[in-house]
């Protein structure tokens, strides 16, 4: 149930609003848009892929806040150790 | 590849093992669910486990549609197929799954015209390019998949495509998740959460287990990063005794869920009063049928269908090991009678089912540890 | 390999314990392994207890000959980069050449369906003929049958291929040591992924192309570079490099270790495997061979392979270790690592 695929749109059907050719590192398919009718994605938009339907727009600025947060792990705790080096522990 | 190589960052992975070994109470035992079965494989794909502090259990749940289907489905699937000018296609996970008279695979091998697709809309095509013949299509899924099935339906009828049916397995995940903390011999800390079938039923439908069961989950995404950082997010609540529900999957997963998705399913199917889960015994409003409206497009309806129950043998414990209650090699027929070539329970056929994974993964894991210390 | 067959066949017993023969015996994997080793062994290759490769070595007066047979059963008939008149050149030239053989002369058996169409049938000839061409056999003779419409999936071709043994190396699972390295000649999964592609049921497209290709002038550049160092080689075709790998393992008794970041696949393949759920260490390929290398002549062996035409690619992807002995290991640069099995049948597209 869980096999899903980031995608990039390419291009929308002309003929069919709901079919779209998803490029995935130059592997090229047409999928169903329909699950999105409510938000419709546009060429250049990245769409997760299953069964050959689009289930979700993916963010791009929900990755790269997830990127983020992960390299500033353990900096958090650095730097808290640090400020008790110094004798800041009261200073929040 | 974007949106997935960034997940898979060594350096990364590096710095988030040594977050959750820093956060892991040495004096501690945390033992973790993760519900679906796409995270089970992740978990053994990219070798998880090893760098997961001893202290932290993972528990394979039973979210893997293919291992919960019972063998009399799967008869009564080949039973319409085997009829004339019948094409029975299905994902390519059914291909090898063991009906009491063989396998989809091994009925294609007799003659039977069996077809792998990789989408509902594929068989629907079948059926447009071959108008003499019927196509019908074993659908299996959770609520990740249904939604497709749905569309699809929805496409039948309005174009009018009478040469098309579904045979329906669609499961549904909160009352398998149910089954498991109900079941008496449970004992868990915490849910990593499925994130697939979250983008279309949201996050709303895990509070109760926050809620009720004091249980935190996380909604978690597929790659090493994201299971990673979900145990991060567990590991936090669980030290600050917290439970609620977290989306660490945000750039695919909506609080709200996919609401085209849900319409569509609504449109389409309704709940079963109860279907039996294999291994796990009937579950009251756990599996969805076709409704009226789509009858026709309903094999159940349109074929006679056997409905045989075929029990599993006594011997085979893909109940408890289902439920997270036994390891897989505690099942006595585990790797004797019970192997992935010879599966005698669903959870051997499955590539993600927990007793494939580990025979396929675990049981030499022994000999590989000493080896591994020189790697490093 | 001995050329002694079994006194009385009729008494040796068979290990084969299958009720009937399913798909799964010729994929190449597990099963197809069983019905070798447990029937066709026992009653035909007599007593030799050597572990089974891909040529027989036989001794005509005097002389060392390889020799080796293999069928070709694939659909579509024609795919981008080939066709099955290709493969039937370049499989058995390859099959000679990691067995340490340059191949001389093929024979070719036609196995045709009433109702092929006759350019059909020509395009394929004259494929084969090109390819052996191209691989330097001479295509020495042949046989052909017709069997009825639907008893053969259009045509079935076999080619058995003799030659001489090269000088300088000798392939022996046996003479494998920890700390040999494994190279691989280039990106995998090619040939699989444009074949499942071709078939047209997933309707996936991709700028893809089957790798068939003979092996034999980099597997000649490799021993005259490193003769002595090379123990092992073989092609990773049905069941894919994991299933070679695996075979050797087992035959060695050692165990083999795989980092994930040296395997090179294309993008187009990455693409496709992780759509579908396959693993690219499963897929067949046609154009590519394994070498197990001792390590004091593995530079020796990468320098002369990147100068041949089609050898840039070369990759050393692993090692050979103590443990985990009769294993294969895929270990990742974040010391994740997962165990790869031979194939169980055919790999199948999944959505779970």
């Amino acid at each position: 149930m869980c096999l899903a695929i980031p995608g990039k749109i390419v291009e929308i059907s002309s003929v069919n609003q709901d079919s779209a050719l998803v490029d995935v590192v130059g592997v090229r398919r047409k999928i169903d848009l329909g699950l999105l009718q409510d938000d419709k994605p546009v060429p250049g938009d990245w769409v997760l892929i299953h069964v050959g339907f689009a289930m979700s727009k993916i963010s791009a600025q929900d990755a790269t806040d997830q990127m983020n947060t992960l390299r500033m792990l353990g900096e958090i705790e650095s730097a808290e150790q640090e400020a008790q080096g110094y004798g800041l522990e009261d200073v929040q | 590849m974007r949106f997935v190589d960034e997940f898979r960052d060594p350096r990364l992975i590096s710095k988030t093992a040594e977050e959750i070994r820093r956060l892991a109470s040495p004096g501690r035992h945390y033992r973790m669910m993760e519900v679906c079965g796409g995270h089970t494989h992740a978990i053994y794909r990219f070798g998880l486990k090893d760098i997961l502090p001893e202290n932290i259990e993972l528990i394979h749940g039973p979210g893997c549609p293919v291992c919960v289907l019972p063998m009399g489905r799967i008869d009564d699937g080949l039973s319409v197929a085997q009829q004339p000018d019948v094409i029975f296609a299905a994902f390519g996970d059914m291909m090898r799954v063991p009906g009491t008279q063989g396998s989809p695979l091994e009925h294609k091998a007799r003659g039977m015209d069996v077809r792998i697709v990789y989408s509902p809309s594929d068989a629907l095509k079948l059926a447009r390019l071959n108008p003499d013949k019927h196509v019908m299509f074993f659908a299996i899924g959770f609520e990740t998949t249904a939604p497709s099935t749905a569309l699809t339906l929805m496409r039948a009828k309005a174009e009018g495509i009478r040469n098309f049916s579904v045979f329906c397995n669609h499961v549904t995940i909160i009352p398998a998740i149910r089954a498991i903390l109900d079941s008496p011999d449970m004992r868990l800390d915490a849910f990593i959460g499925p994130g697939h079938v979250s983008t279309v039923i949201g996050c709303r439908p895990y509070e109760w287990i926050a809620a009720n069961e004091r249980k935190p989950i996380v909604v978690s995404g597929f790659e090493p990063l994201d299971m990673l950082q979900s145990v991060v997010m567990l590991l936090h609540q669980l030290n600050l005794g917290e439970a609620k529900v977290e989306n660490q999957y945000k750039r695919v997963v909506p609080w709200e869920g996919n609401r085209a998705a849900l319409r569509a399913m609504a449109e389409v199917f309704q709940l079963r009063p109860y279907f039996e889960w294999r291994g796990l015994g009937f579950i009251s409003q756990s599996a969805l049928r076709l409704r009226d409206a789509y009858a026709e497009w309903d094999a159940e309806q349109r074929f006679a269908i056997p409905g045989v129950r075929v029990t599993d043998p006594k011997a085979a414990q893909c109940g408890e090991v289902l439920k997270g209650v036994l390891k897989p090699h505690q099942c006595k027929l585990f790797g004797r009678e019970c192997t992935p070539e010879h599966p005698i329970g669903a959870l051997m056929v499955s590539s993600e089912g927990s007793c494939a994974a580990y025979h396929t993964y675990e049981h030499r894991k022994a000999a590989m540890v000493t080896s591994l210390n020189s790697i490093a | 390999m001995s050329s002694r067959i079994a006194t009385d066949a009729s008494l040796v017993p068979i290990r084969f314990r299958d009720p009937q023969i399913e798909m799964a015996h010729g994929a190449g994997g597990k099963a197809s392994r069983r019905l070798v080793e447990g029937l066709f062994a026992p009653l035909l290759f007599g007593n030799s207890p050597g572990p089974l490769g891909d040529a027989a070595l036989v001794d005509i007066g005097g002389t060392n000959v390889a020799i080796t047979t293999d069928s070709f059963v694939v659909k579509p008939l024609t795919f981008p980069g080939g066709s099955i008149g290709e493969l039937a050149v370049n499989g058995t030239v390859n099959d000679l050449a990691v067995s340490g053989a340059k191949a001389e002369a093929l024979v070719v058996t036609y196995v045709l369906e009433a109702g092929l169409p006759t350019p059909v049938l020509e395009a394929e000839v004259r494929a084969m003929a090109r390819a052996a061409q191209n691989a330097g056999v001479r295509i020495a003779g042949g046989d052909t049958k017709v069997v009825e419409h639907g008893k053969a999936d259009q045509m079935y071709v076999t080619t058995t291929g003799i030659g001489h043994r090269l000088r300088g190396v000798a392939i022996d699972p046996g003479s494998v040591r920890p700390g040999d390295k494994i190279l691989l000649s280039g990106p995998i999964g090619d040939h699989g992924i444009t074949i499942l592609l071709a078939r047209g049921e997933l309707d996936f497209e991709a700028d893809l192309h089957s790798d068939t290709r003979s092996v034999l002038p980099l597997v000649e550049a490799l021993v005259r570079a490193a003769g002595p160092g090379v123990r092992w080689m073989r092609d990773p075709t049905r069941g894919g490099a994991a299933t070679s790998l695996n075979e050797l393992a087992r035959d060695c008794g050692l165990g083999i270790v795989l980092f994930e970041e040296q395997i090179p696949v294309r993008d187009a393949v990455r693409g496709a495997c992780e759509l579908l759920g396959l693993d690219p260490l499963h897929i067949a390929n046609e154009g590519q061979f394994l070498a197990v290398v001792a390590p004091e002549c593995i530079d020796a062996a990468i320098n002369a392979l990147s100068l041949v035409s089609g050898g840039e690619a070369v990759q050393v992807i692993g090692e050979v270790r103590e443990q985990p002995s009769g294993s294969v290991v895929v270990t990742t640069l974040y010391g994740g690592s997962r165990i790869i099995d031979m194939l169980v049948g055919d790999p199948l597209p999944r959505i779970c």
